[in-house]
């Protein structure tokens, strides 16, 4: 394999240059015919020199982000066991649709009277998410599972300041999502972690000693993050709601159970959810997703701007303070305009591609197949938790103890095995953990092979063949990366060389 | 189901592996009067896709697509050409179905196209560093004067007049949580005097260029009278093709940029997803929000990205990072790099000068309807007219000719008096000489 070519290349594996070491002035992929302006409405500020952007011609950019396209690994080559993220198929329907003129090309502060098939589906889709939820309202305008938590603490913020009182903390399990401490403080409470009792679940003694007359909020992932299900989440909402706080419910893994159990029905006030992860919009490489946020009965009048009604003439956006109807207190605005709509159209034609029943079923295949995972493994890897679990399986690095592989060792050497690795310590309450999310995506006989692959890897670690471990990948595009330099010396963007290169 | 793979004798194959009855007892740790039936959801059952694209369909055809005819809608989003080869490339499995870039040595593909964006948006922007996307460019105001609230350890912010009423709500919502947002009076078509404004708490003044009227703004006397008081300059940009034509922020001294990236690469798609650009001074890196790609190399010496500082971010950092962001805008931020690429320095600079010419030409033609007069004396793409009538009413009479001429001022400033006759009007490369002489002529009828 480190047979050296003239080229750099090796087969089908291509090393890329940056845009700006291909690009060349005065080089478009664009033809546009040029125009003379005058500076007469420029109030003296038209741009002195050039910016030094590369222009690259049509072929060669294809050519170079289809090279770039080569080097990542993606959900449609291969399963993509990322726990808490899911990695679950991205139906091409749901992209065409999005496409529609109808939906795509449609301005947001166009005259309400033009947009009433975009409002029609966003209400449709708000339909569909208080169903699946049992909750009475939604906020739409969320860009992101973070931006809805803060939006759901906000609206609990607001509630609270109506009732005229003043509390100021937040509770947050030790395994919680970072997002969960990092939007309560965001909204501007104090965030008081929840310590993680060794069953893997929320410890009703330690939560009763933290919750007081002060307490805002309690935040709780159902699911959680350990995989596995609240059991006394009755008791939780029961125990929240009598010192006055809000139940909130972050809805990462609603995949798990939705179709199957609503949280309107445990006594949540509201819970974000992740189109990207349950309703499969395309994680994008980092995104964009969208974060609806569901809200009780309580909760609802304090939703933020945009609201969306309908009367006699149809739909209507209501964007500002003055008009809201009656009863209606929004606590502020999450964004500019009204939403991701492009990730509506796609989580939309998820659930109407799947129909109550395919929802269901997608619940149940995921569970199926991590506790599979789960009952298949755990003989070899360590298992913290006794099963069932729910939508994926937890393994932590007891199995490895006195092997000299590490978790990550263990995650890297998937990559040499065709795979991307499993989330790795995460949660924070295991040691060393790995959390495997194989969805509801997968054959059984793609789990059976991923199986096989990690009890071996499991066995020979054991069997003290460490040398695959350590400095694996030895397969992928790169090698591990030198993280450490990275943040030391940050370089964050390209710059030209110093010195003109010297003619050959 | 179309999208399951596992059959009927799988499930029963799986279940007897892991020594469960039936699915049910997986769900065991749920309470028994938590669990819904399936008649519970008063929702349809599975459709296939000729169904599913034909309830779509229908519902899209009841809105009026900005292609079906002449368009000048902007305040805050435009619409613009994308080359055809941008949606092609996004839609590459490898861009499309990938998560973030947790694991560089397979995700070197978004990690180099990430810190490619890094460097466009420094370099449009004036700036020395950016981050790799937030969501869009009214949650990177908001994310940039908390990051000034940091940096200052001061509490106020001050925002012009001519910030996007939508933006200016949006910093509200969060940074008086955390200090104190002051809004100064709007003067649509004239320049403010912010400076006096400043006082000892004061940690940022959020000035929008072009504004949401369209006009242009100096920020340099600004950027000055804030230096010299410790005071941050945040710009605001929601039309990122200006950059091309007129000076970027950076070199009138402003210390961060919040940008909407939506005009190069992304379609309008009724607000959303859109991408946030953010840029700062270096010596800020260690206070930005977001992710930010680094370069470095691998064991055997070859160059490569990772995602570095993440000890500023939610998944190590908690309760004490700089931000809650985790997804961002990984795709329409390799939808803005793939065009920015695709203009180059040529392309992008004669995209603008086009842009520059259309409106123009468009202003100085509505300008001699009876009636209407241009307010705003500068501008790039966007200005204001003072109609003669309720601006709101005129774009409907507009919209029943076929036309979408504009946003009203009074959608985003209903208690402001004054905007009621205003109307913000955009042009673009989009735009015929066709669509211009139909506006007027429509407009003349209108206001007849």
């Amino acid at each position: 394999m480190s047979l050296p070519t003239i080229s750099g290349d090796r087969g089908l594996d291509h090393e890329e240059k940056l845009i700006f070491e291909l690009g060349r002035a005065g080089v478009t992929g664009v033809d546009l015919s040029d125009v003379k302006v005058s500076d007469a409405r420029l109030s003296g500020l038209r741009r002195r020199g050039t910016i030094g952007l590369p222009g690259l011609s049509e072929p060669e950019a294809v050519r170079h982000y289809v090279r770039l396209s080569r080097m990542n690994y993606a959900i449609d080559a291969g399963l993509y066991p990322l726990g808490s993220c899911t990695m679950k198929h991205n139906p091409r329907l749901n992209e065409k649709l999005a496409r529609l003129p109808g939906f795509a090309d449609v301005h947001p502060l166009a005259p309400q009277s033009t947009v009433q098939g975009a409002l029609a589906l966003i209400a449709e889709l708000m339909r569909w998410l208080t169903t699946l939820t049992g909750m009475p309202a939604v906020a739409m305008s969320p860009k992101a599972g973070a931006h809805g938590e803060l939006c759901g603490i906000l609206t609990i913020r607001a509630a609270i300041e109506a009732r005229g009182e003043k509390r100021t903390r937040v509770l947050v399990p030790e395994s919680a999502h970072g997002t969960n401490p990092a939007s309560a403080t965001f909204a501007g409470f104090t965030v008081d972690e929840v310590k993680a009792p060794p069953e893997g679940r929320v410890d009703l003694e330690s939560l009763r000693g933290k919750l007081g007359p002060d307490v805002a909020a309690f935040m709780l992932t159902n699911p959680n993050t350990c995989g596995l299900f609240e059991r006394d989440v009755l008791e939780i909402a029961a125990m929240v709601h009598k010192c006055g706080a809000y139940f909130y419910a972050d809805g990462a893994n609603f995949n798990a159970i939705a179709g199957r159990v609503r949280p309107g029905d445990l006594g949540v006030d509201a819970m974000h959810i992740n189109l990207h992860k349950t309703f499969s919009t395309p994680h994008g490489g980092g995104g964009p997703g969208a974060g609806p946020v569901v809200l009780s009965a309580r909760l609802a009048p304090f939703a933020p701007l945009p609201l969306l009604v309908h009367d006699e003439k149809g739909f209507r956006l209501i964007e500002n303070r003055a008009d809201v109807p009656e009863g209606a207190k929004p606590f502020g605005r999450m964004c500019a305009f009204h939403g991701q709509m492009g990730m509506f159209v796609r989580a939309l034609a998820y659930m109407l591609s799947h129909g109550r029943d395919g929802i269901r079923q997608a619940s149940e295949d995921a569970v199926l197949s991590a506790n599979y995972v789960l009952a298949s493994l755990k003989d070899v890897m360590s298992a913290p938790f006794e099963g069932p679990c729910m939508h994926e399986a937890l393994f932590d690095e007891h199995f490895l103890h006195g092997t000299g592989v590490t978790t990550l060792d263990f995650a890297k050497v998937m990559i040499d095995e065709g795979y991307h690795p499993m989330t790795v310590y995460f949660p924070l309450v295991v040691h060393g953990a790995m959390l495997i999310e194989p969805t509801e995506s997968e054959s059984k006989e793609s789990l059976d092979r991923f199986i096989h692959v990690l009890r071996t890897m499991a066995l020979e670690a054991k069997a003290g063949k460490k040398e695959r471990f350590e400095g694996a990948p030895r397969l992928a595009p790169r090698r591990r990366l030198d993280e450490t330099a990275a943040s030391r010396k940050p370089v964050l963007r390209w710059k030209a060389p110093d010195l003109p290169k010297a003619a050959e | 189901m179309r999208y399951l793979p596992l059959t009927k004798d799988d499930r029963a194959a799986m279940l007897a592996r892991i020594g469960a009855p039936n699915v049910d007892a997986l769900f065991r740790d749920v309470p028994k009067s938590a669990e819904a039936p399936l008649s519970g959801f008063d929702l349809p059952e599975v459709q296939g896709e000729i169904e599913v694209e034909r309830t779509l369909s229908q519902m899209a055809a009841r809105s009026t697509a900005a292609e079906a005819g002449p368009f000048f809608c902007g305040a805050g989003a435009y619409k613009h050409h994308v080359p055809a080869a941008v949606d092609h490339l996004i839609q590459r499995s490898e861009f499309l179905t990938s998560y973030t870039p947790y694991q560089p040595e397979i995700s070197q593909g978004t990690l180099q196209y990430l810190f490619e964006f890094q460097t466009q948006v420094a370099l449009l922007t004036g700036m020395e560093v950016a981050n790799a996307s937030l969501y869009d460019g009214s949650t990177a105001a908001a994310e940039a004067v908390l990051m000034a609230q940091r940096v200052t350890r001061r509490p106020k912010a001050i925002l012009s007049g001519g910030l996007h009423p939508h933006y200016a709500e949006t910093v509200e919502t969060v940074a008086n949580l955390h200090g104190k947002v002051v809004r100064a009076p709007v003067v649509p078509g004239r320049a403010e005097d912010l400076a006096a404004m400043i006082d000892n708490d004061t940690a940022c003044i959020v000035v929008q260029s072009p504004d949401v009227f369209g006009m242009l703004h100096d920020l340099a006397p600004v950027a000055e009278a804030a230096h010299t008081k410790g005071v941050l300059l945040i710009a605001v940009v929601t039309e990122i093709v200006s950059l091309g034509l007129v000076e970027p922020p950076g070199h009138q001294g402003a210390d961060i940029v919040a940008a909407e990236g939506q005009s190069i690469g992304n379609g309008l798609n009724f607000g959303g997803p859109y991408v946030g650009l953010f840029a700062t001074r270096e010596k800020f890196i260690r206070q930005m929000p977001g992710r930010l790609v680094g370069e470095t190399a691998d064991v055997d010496g070859r160059r490569g990205y990772v995602l570095t500082l993440s000890t500023r971010e939610q998944h190590i950092r908690r309760d004490k990072a700089t931000s809650n962001i985790c997804t961002n805008s990984g795709l329409c931020a390799l939808a803005f790099t793939i065009h920015l690429s695709l203009l180059g320095d040529e392309g992008f600079a004669r995209l603008a000068r086009i842009n520059h010419a259309r409106a123009s030409a468009l202003a100085d033609r509505l300008a001699q309807v009876k009636g209407v007069s241009l307010i705003t004396p500068s501008f790039f793409n966007e200005f204001t007219l003072r109609l003669p009538k309720p601006a709101a009413e005129v774009v409907e009479a507009l919209a029943a000719k076929g036309i979408l001429g504009g946003v009203p001022a009074s959608r985003l400033l209903p208690a402001d008096p004054a905007a009621r006759d205003l109307l913000i009007v955009a042009a673009t490369e989009t735009n015929t000489d066709e669509d211009v002489a139909a506006f007027a002529k429509a407009l003349t009828e209108v206001l007849s």
